[in-house]
């Protein structure tokens, strides 16, 4: 089962009485366990489009099916819920809570997930996380005591705390040094390929372009190009003429190993 | 992370504005505490006075309140002595009881007939040793030095007047009366002297007696025939009565006399029964019992019982202002921190707008939102409250050491100022949950506005 399906969605905003079309006509599905980029040129819809699928916004008009659920359908509670369990966040400004410590941005979702972990068991993940993004030391500094790049380790293993299925990254090296961007990207890949999470990227970021598996283009609201590339064919990114089909969805304990 | 420590962290985050807020929380909790500990020792202040001089409650002859006041002879209580063995007696009223004493209030004139000098009195007759007794009773721990009457030990005869009263008959010299103008040049006027057959009654309680100090007076007031009697007064002292009105009228007795003058050899009898009780709390009490007594043992006597209040209405009028300046103040201060909370959660809100949409985004609900910010504004509510509770007692005891003095309204001789914060609870409760549902409900509105932020919205919020 595809993580994200859409269907003949469109959007638009009103703007002093104009109606400015953000979206036209979307039919796309997201593969899943694949690192999918959303690339086009500024102002094209990517910052919307990953909002209707990381389910904080709603389309005006389509379907949408995120894990197979019509979230459309859902209530405000129920989102948040569906949000807090299923769907993980990493933002251009990082957007850590700068009141707590990265240990507790990190267990903060686990928190609000109602995961039915024990403390120990809650402590053992955190800790493997900061492990995974080399943080272990930094467990205890407040976000102002970090690095751009540092924290936004933090906001990755934030984003995969509660072990979802999907985790949304808008530009997530766009205030970060080219060297930084590169090793944030190269730490994404690692961890999604290790966890099995479908990741969904917006860039223009030619080293986030690189390191994709699936590249959707968008230019003035409307999917131009749908790449695919077949990992098991060779390294070289290639449009893949047969889309890729929905991999098996991994669910069991996805940090073995990592710890 | 519990929504405690998390709000907890984000106000020390701004501690700077914070510290603004809770400064104004303390500010008006310590107003209205000192305000309410002020106003509440004047309370205490003047239900004592009224307390050690007319009781908590009276029996009084059916009507003598309203109709009655200085005509003994038509309201007077025959058989006071009875009703004070009944209510002394009393299984229910005696552990409550302090003193039982009878009073009689009459109306007349008091002359110094000599210097051809009179006015109209009220004059009060008393047991001495029961009203020295009375003047003790202090249950609210005022730091009062108890002074013994004037009257204490004296001859039957002796009366103490005001000092009004004092002027007005020439007897400031005599008596040595401080403050005390001289007498303007007298004005003669035609009838001035007093009628012979006044003159005669005087002549006549005058003799044989021993030549007459200058500081004799003859009280004159109708006896239960309705016939004027005379009854001949040595003043020991005059007193400053608090009051102007009282100053000019006051003459105090001993019950005998004031019995003689009006009954003469008839049966004495007496306008009021006072009792005084160990506490006011027991007052309702008390009351309900002595009117029981009135429906059974004391049943066929035309008696009414009232309480202080309603004896002395000034009571009543100034402990209504006070409450009504109180509830000014609260209303104000209220609104004070209605405003100053409203406006720190509004600035939280919008400074934190990138972090509500990041919250809602990682999953948080509306109402974890709301929930935040409302706990945030309770936090400061019940700090607020807090720190102002310790402030004010600390100032109180301050103010309460610092020896300074005023004259309550109806005082003669100034008190040490106090105000009553320790101790008076409900106050201290009251003010501290009070201004905590205030900053409660000002952070509501801020907290709500949080909680509608649309998620995308809030995120690109700059
Ligand atoms: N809140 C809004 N109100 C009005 N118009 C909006 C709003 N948000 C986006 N738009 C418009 O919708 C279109 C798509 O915007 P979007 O932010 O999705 O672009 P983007 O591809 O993310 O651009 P960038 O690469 O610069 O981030 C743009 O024309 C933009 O002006
Ligand atoms: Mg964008």
């Amino acid at each position: 089962m595809n993580p994200v399906v859409l269907r003949n969605v469109a959007k638009h905003y009103r703007l002093d009485a104009v109606d400015v079309p953000a979206l036209t006509d979307i039919n796309v599905e997201i593969h899943a366990e694949r690192f999918t980029v959303l690339s086009g040129p500024s102002g094209s819809g990517k910052t919307t489009l990953l909002n209707l699928i990381g389910c904080i916004d709603r389309p005006d008009s389509g379907e949408l099916l995120v894990d197979g659920q019509e979230v459309l359908k859902l209530k405000d509670d129920a989102l948040s819920d569906f949000r807090a369990r299923r769907i993980g966040f990493v933002f251009q400004n990082f957007n850590l809570l700068p009141v707590l410590s990265a240990y507790e941005n990190v267990e903060y979702p686990l928190l609000l997930s109602g995961k039915a972990l024990n403390a120990t068991q809650r402590r053992e993940r955190v800790r493997a996380l900061l492990d995974a993004v080399g943080l272990s030391d930094k467990a205890n500094n407040r976000p102002g005591q970090l690095s751009g790049g540092q924290r936004q380790r933090v906001a990755i293993a934030r984003a995969l705390a509660t072990e979802p299925m999907l985790v949304l990254a808008d530009e997530p090296t766009a205030n970060l040094d080219s060297h930084t961007g590169a090793s944030i990207i190269e730490l994404m890949r690692k961890m999604q390929r290790e966890l099995r999470v479908s990741f969904v990227f917006s860039s223009h970021d030619p080293q986030v372009l690189a390191a994709a598996d699936d590249v959707i283009s968008i230019r003035d609201g409307r999917i131009t190009d749908i790449r695919r590339l077949d990992h098991a064919v060779g390294t070289h990114p290639q449009p893949s003429p047969v889309p890729v089909q929905a991999h098996g969805h991994q669910q069991a304990s996805r940090l073995e190993g990592t710890a | 992370m519990n929504t405690i420590n998390l709000a907890l962290r984000n106000l020390w985050r701004n501690h700077r504005r914070s510290l603004t807020t809770l400064l104004a929380m303390i500010v008006g909790a310590v107003s209205i505490l000192l305000f309410g500990g002020y106003s509440g020792n004047i309370n205490y202040g003047l239900q004592s006075g009224f307390v050690q001089h007319s009781g908590h409650l009276q029996i009084q002859h059916k009507d003598y309140f309203l109709y009655g006041s200085g005509n003994p002879a038509a309201y007077g209580i025959p058989n006071y002595q009875h009703i004070i063995d009944v209510v002394q007696n009393d299984a229910v009223l005696k552990p409550m009881l302090t003193v039982v004493t009878p009073t009689l209030n009459l109306g007349g004139i008091a002359g110094n007939f000599s210097q051809g000098v009179s006015r109209t009195v009220i004059g009060a007759g008393v047991v001495i040793d029961d009203q020295n007794r009375m003047r003790r009773w202090n249950d609210y721990g005022f730091p009062y030095h108890f002074k013994s009457l004037a009257l204490t030990g004296t001859s039957p005869d002796s009366a103490v007047i005001g000092t009004g009263v004092a002027r007005v008959l020439q007897l400031c010299g005599p008596l040595q009366v401080k403050h005390c103008p001289q007498a303007p040049a007298k004005v003669v006027t035609d009838g001035a002297r007093a009628p012979d057959d006044i003159a005669a009654l005087s002549a006549q309680e005058a003799s044989g007696q021993p030549a007459q100090a200058d500081t004799h007076i003859e009280l004159l007031a109708a006896n239960a025939h309705g016939a004027p009697n005379v009854a001949g007064l040595n003043v020991v002292k005059a007193e400053l009565q608090g009051v102007k009105e009282l100053d000019d009228l006051y003459v105090m007795l001993h019950l005998q006399q004031a019995q003689k003058l009006v009954y003469g050899g008839d049966a004495p009898q007496a306008t009021a029964v006072v009792l005084q009780l160990q506490h006011t709390s027991q007052l309702p009490a008390a009351r309900a019992r002595l009117e029981e007594l009135l429906r059974t043992t004391l049943k066929g006597e035309a008696l009414e019982v009232h309480d202080f209040a309603t004896l002395n209405p000034s009571y009543g009028q100034i402990t209504g202002m006070f409450a009504a300046i109180f509830g000014f103040i609260a209303i104000l201060i209220g609104a004070i921190v209605l405003f100053t909370v409203g406006n720190t959660m509004s600035m939280a809100v919008v400074e934190r707008t990138v972090e509500i949409g990041t919250l809602r985004a990682i999953g948080l609900r509306r109402g974890g939102i709301r929930r935040l910010f409302v706990t945030e504004g309770l936090l400061l509510g019940v700090i607020g409250s807090v720190l102002g509770v310790l402030a004010a007692l600390a100032l109180a005891w301050l103010i309460n050491h610092g020896g300074l003095t005023w004259t309550p309204p109806g005082n003669v001789e100034p008190v040490p100022l106090m105000v009553r914060v320790w101790g008076e609870a409900r106050m201290i409760v009251g003010t501290a949950i009070g201004l905590t549902v205030v900053a409660v409900l000002s952070a509501w509105w801020p907290a709500r506005r949080a909680a509608r932020l649309e998620i995308v919205d809030a995120l690109r919020h700059v």
